[in-house]
């Protein structure tokens, strides 16, 4: 009984804030290791069509983005529908290089599966759609995913 | 001698900084995931090789017109019967004569079973919309999925998604193989 009683009357005893700093760092490495740095600016404005069939994108570190939309600023660059490589506004013709030089960096094997998001606005025509395919075809790049949103 | 005693470092702004560090990731990275329609292109035609020869009771043929309209071999229908009819025509559950052939192939482990050989074939019109393209590719997917799974659902008891043996689920898709044919763009001027 009598320990009881002693440690009733123990005071002054608070939390120890020590380990906090290591379970923010816990924290902090789980999301630098879950997620993806914002790596391009989206220049263009680009609302996908929805799909109630999509799947998942497997192993974000071997996909290639082609976005095409409405430039965002429309005054400065026009309203037709623009096609983004990187950071910049590019034509069908440069997506042969584009290709060429995503599969330059990555390893032989990883080439192959390399997997090109094709992220389109709804209101793109299909002719600009299919010259991407085409060119994506010609450059050896056989993967595609047509971005959705889930419905 | 006398005994040192080491300043204690004061560490309680380490939180502080590493709650700052978290705050710079959460705001500088993107955790969504993306998702959409996932497809293996063909590879550029041999001009040069034949074009092999496909009997017409094998295709089904749906086009995309300029007004993004959906014709299924030549008549208009609407998307939303796409799919049951994409999967009547694959399936020919009534041996149809007008319908896909069917050729006898044993795949381990489901044993003998019959291959669909029909085709779906899409052509879409330069000046359709992307929105009409995307949602009958979703209808093409849809019909293939629910085939998949209903054989799968026959043979192993669950739909294809909750099968753990890759190589069932590999066997499966070799019994409904997703059969789609794309037009090739008209050359460009």
């Amino acid at each position: 009984m009598s320990i009881f009683i002693k440690t009733r009357h123990r005071q002054g005893s608070f939390i120890s804030t020590s380990s906090l700093p290591d379970i923010i760092f816990i924290l902090l490495f789980f999301f630098m290791v879950s997620t993806r740095l914002r790596d391009t600016q989206i220049l263009v404005n680009v609302v996908p069509p929805a799909a109630s069939e999509s799947q998942k994108l497997e192993k974000k570190s071997n996909v290639s983005y082609i976005y095409v939309g409405q430039p965002l600023n429309t005054t400065k660059h026009g309203e037709a529908y623009r096609i983004q490589l990187n950071d910049r506004y590019a034509e069908t013709g440069e997506i042969g290089s584009f290709i060429g030089a995503e599969k330059a960096f990555r390893l032989p094997e990883e080439q192959k599966n390399l997997v090109v998001s094709l992220v389109a606005d709804k209101r793109v025509k299909m002719n600009t759609i299919q010259e991407i395919i085409y060119a994506l075809r010609q450059s050896e790049a056989f993967r595609v995913n047509y971005a959705t949103r889930k419905e | 001698m006398a005994i040192r005693r080491v300043p204690e470092i004061n560490a309680s702004s380490m939180a502080d900084i590493a709650f700052l560090l978290l705050i710079f990731f959460l705001v500088t990275t993107q955790m969504k995931t993306e998702v959409g329609i996932q497809r293996v292109l063909p590879p550029i035609p041999d001009p040069k090789a034949k074009i092999p020869e496909v009997k017409e009771r094998n295709l089904l043929k749906i086009d995309i017109t300029r007004n993004d309209k959906v014709l299924v071999n030549g008549s208009a229908t609407g998307t939303e019967g796409l799919r049951d009819r994409i999967r009547f025509f694959v399936a020919n559950n009534s041996n149809d004569s007008a319908l896909p052939e069917k050729k006898f192939q044993d795949i381990y482990p489901l044993g003998k079973v019959a291959v669909s050989r029909g085709i779906v074939f899409l052509k879409s019109h330069p000046e359709a919309s992307y929105e009409t393209y995307i949602r009958v590719q979703n209808e093409i997917t849809a019909a293939f999925q629910l085939l998949r799974d209903q054989l799968s659902k026959e043979k192993f008891g669950v739909p294809l998604a909750s099968l753990s043996d890759p190589q069932k689920k590999e066997a499966i898709r070799q019994a409904i193989p997703a059969m789609v044919s794309e037009s090739e763009p008209e050359p460009m001027k």
